[in-house]
């Protein structure tokens, strides 16, 4: 028995989420009094290897031949990992791939998948495990009735911890099938920072009332190495690009850090930014209902406040 | 073409979430139910879309009791021509996407196209389950997407950016914001969802692989520190040493 971790290079790196699952499932190994092995694919350096080694990892089985494979193949690739260690446990990243991945790998294990988790099993006397439901306005705890169970975990849920172990690299093969998505073409977004996997995130709303005042939010933004953001209406107005807009009907995001100014916290707007760890709003209205979901609140005119909490940023760092 | 839209059932976004029966149940008092977003402004919509340009036909699908009635007729009323119901609570993910795919299987659909995730149990599951049972190709979280060919080309993004991918019908696709613009009905739509077919069916036989035993509420913030105006450098020391945010 084994608990298996899915970790997906992006360009050869191993993204932070791949430390978390890699971490996760060290943690669930060690509850089960077992080993945790993950599976990976493609071109990927030792010293890459080696970082999942360091979280807690004892093997990684590598279908090193893949390139680019889309989720059909993934998820024959997990499972015949999954087959060679003998998991009972398998976790993937709640991210765009892993959302793909795992309901598959599910059906082809016929194993109960609980998606988006958020901290680690109950396994006294079964398996159960937390997930946020509603869109953050409440938790549900699931209980999987299968022998082999496959979870996808929400980013930010854990911290990555080293623990300065190694992991011995194998090369996974078998029969994987042939690629049915293809990708055409790769866009980037210049120079900013990606919002689902930003620290800290500054978001601003309708209150802001132009595209042309953005300039002191990317201003706070790089003063604090954080994501821009916005609701949903400056999106659909057409003052900020629509892969910024956070929400129900947007990204959601669950940052360490989340400035909210001159957003008015509307119950879709705060349902994709209510995981943040820290949450500061600045608000001239002191009614406006996201101060009731703030950590930190500053009554006042975005305007005059932000740039004097620039300032104040500049001074702190010296 | 022959598309096959999922259609599912939530609370309105404004709901105020409570819970029954020892926290087992969603209390369901003074709930309003709509059609899931995603399943609505874009799966459907798009659908509507590709069958106005290039013929063919729409038929949405849920996996719920009677109850779910009203949100079918609101999708016949945006446009799909017929609807089915299998008559079963959906009990998890695995029960739904078999229950679809039970249906699905020997009507040759181009494509079925599904919304992103439901946005009360926010699953994101159904889709790519679908596709395995199907043996068909999947894409999640589309943005975009067009159809020429025999070919589904599908922009999602991903992080920082975002990618364009190709696949051959039929496909399961799940939709995301952007792949359409929201559509009210007309009151002719509404007139004529009266008497369009909606087909209810016996549900397949299958055992759930999860169950939820128990829902919590998060805990409540500790209320919010206000920080003068005036004191910047105040807010910035508190997300330092207290928040240790910076
Ligand atoms: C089904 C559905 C889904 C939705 N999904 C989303 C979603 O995903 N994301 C989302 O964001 N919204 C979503 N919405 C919209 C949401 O309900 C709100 O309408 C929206 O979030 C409001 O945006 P806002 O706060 O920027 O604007 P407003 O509500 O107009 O608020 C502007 C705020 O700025 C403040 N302000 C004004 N001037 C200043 C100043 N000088 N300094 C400081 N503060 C100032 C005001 O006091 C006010 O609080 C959805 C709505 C529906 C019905
Ligand atoms: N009971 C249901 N009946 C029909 N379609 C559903 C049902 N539940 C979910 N779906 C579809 O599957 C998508 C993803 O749902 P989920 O995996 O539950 O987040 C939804 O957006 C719907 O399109």
């Amino acid at each position: 028995m084994s608990v298996l971790v899915f970790v997906n290079p992006n360009e050869g790196i191993f993204p932070k989420s791949a430390l978390e699952v890699s971490t996760y499932g060290a943690k669930v190994a060690k509850m089960l009094g077992v080993d945790c092995h993950a599976v990976t694919y493609g071109n990927v350096s030792d010293a890459e290897l080696a970082r999942i080694g360091n979280h807690g990892v004892k093997a990684i089985h590598r279908a090193s031949g893949l390139d680019q494979p889309d989720n059909g193949q993934l998820s024959k690739v997990i499972s015949t990992a999954a087959d060679a260690c003998g998991a009972s446990v398998i976790v993937c990243s709640h991210d765009l791939v892993g959302k793909a991945v795992a309901p598959r790998l599910s059906v082809r294990l016929k194993a109960g998948l609980v998606t988006g988790v958020n901290a680690l099993p109950n396994t006294d006397g079964g398996f159960s495990v937390t997930k946020p439901v509603f869109s953050g306005k409440a938790f549900a705890t699931e209980r999987i009735l299968t022998e082999t169970k496959v979870l996808s975990l929400m980013a930010n849920s854990i911290p990555p911890e080293e623990i300065g172990g190694t992991a011995a690299v194998q090369e996974l093969s078998g029969e994987f099938g042939t690629k049915k998505v293809t990708v055409k073409e790769i866009k980037k977004y210049s120079g900013s920072i990606a919002l689902p996997d930003a620290e800290r995130v500054v978001s601003a709303g309708r209150g802001l009332k132009g595209p042309e005042n953005w300039g002191m939010i990317e201003d706070l933004a790089n003063e604090l190495g954080a994501a821009t953001a916005c609701s949903r209406p400056v999106a659909d107005i057409g003052w900020r690009p629509h892969h910024e807009h956070v929400g129900q009907t947007g990204v959601a995001i669950r940052p360490n850090l989340y400035f909210a100014i001159g957003i008015s916290g509307a119950i879709q707007h705060l349902a994709g930014v209510n995981g943040s760890k820290v949450i500061v709003v600045i608000n001239n209205d002191p009614d406006a209902p996201f101060f009731k979901a703030a950590d930190y609140g500053v009554v006042g005119d975005a305007f005059v406040v932000v740039p004097k909490l620039i300032e104040a940023l500049k001074s702190f760092k010296g | 073409m022959k598309l096959l839209v999922c259609i599912s059932k939530v609370p309105d976004t404004t709901t105020k979430i409570a819970f029954t029966d020892g926290d087992t149940k969603l209390d369901e008092k003074d709930v309003q139910f709509i059609v899931n977003p995603y399943d609505e402004w874009y799966a459907l919509v798009r659908a509507l879309e590709l069958k106005e340009a290039q013929g063919g036909s729409v038929t949405t699908i849920t996996v719920g009791g009677p109850d779910h009635d009203p949100i079918i007729r609101k999708a016949l009323a945006i446009g799909a021509d017929d609807a089915v119901r299998v008559d079963a609570k959906a009990q998890d993910a695995y029960y739904t996407a078999f229950q679809i795919a039970d249906y699905a299987k020997d009507k040759s659909f181009d494509l079925i196209l599904l919304g992103k995730e439901t946005i009360d149990y926010n699953g994101s599951q159904v889709g790519g389950m679908l596709a395995e049972m199907l043996d068909l190709p999947f894409v999640s979280l589309g943005s975009k997407l067009d159809i020429a060919d025999g070919k589904a080309t599908v922009e999602t993004d991903i992080s920082g950016g975002s990618e364009v991918l190709e696949v051959q019908l039929p496909c399961v696709i799940s939709a995301a914001k952007g792949m359409a613009e929201q559509r009210i009905p007309n009151m002719r739509g509404i007139m004529a969802a009266r008497t369009k077919p909606l087909n209810v069916q016996a549900p397949a036989d299958v055992t759930p692989l999860t169950t939820i035993t128990k829902y919590t509420l998060p805990p409540s913030k500790a209320g919010v520190k206000l920080v003068d105006p005036e004191h910047m450098e105040e807010l910035v020391r508190l997300l330092h040493e207290e928040a240790k945010a910076i």
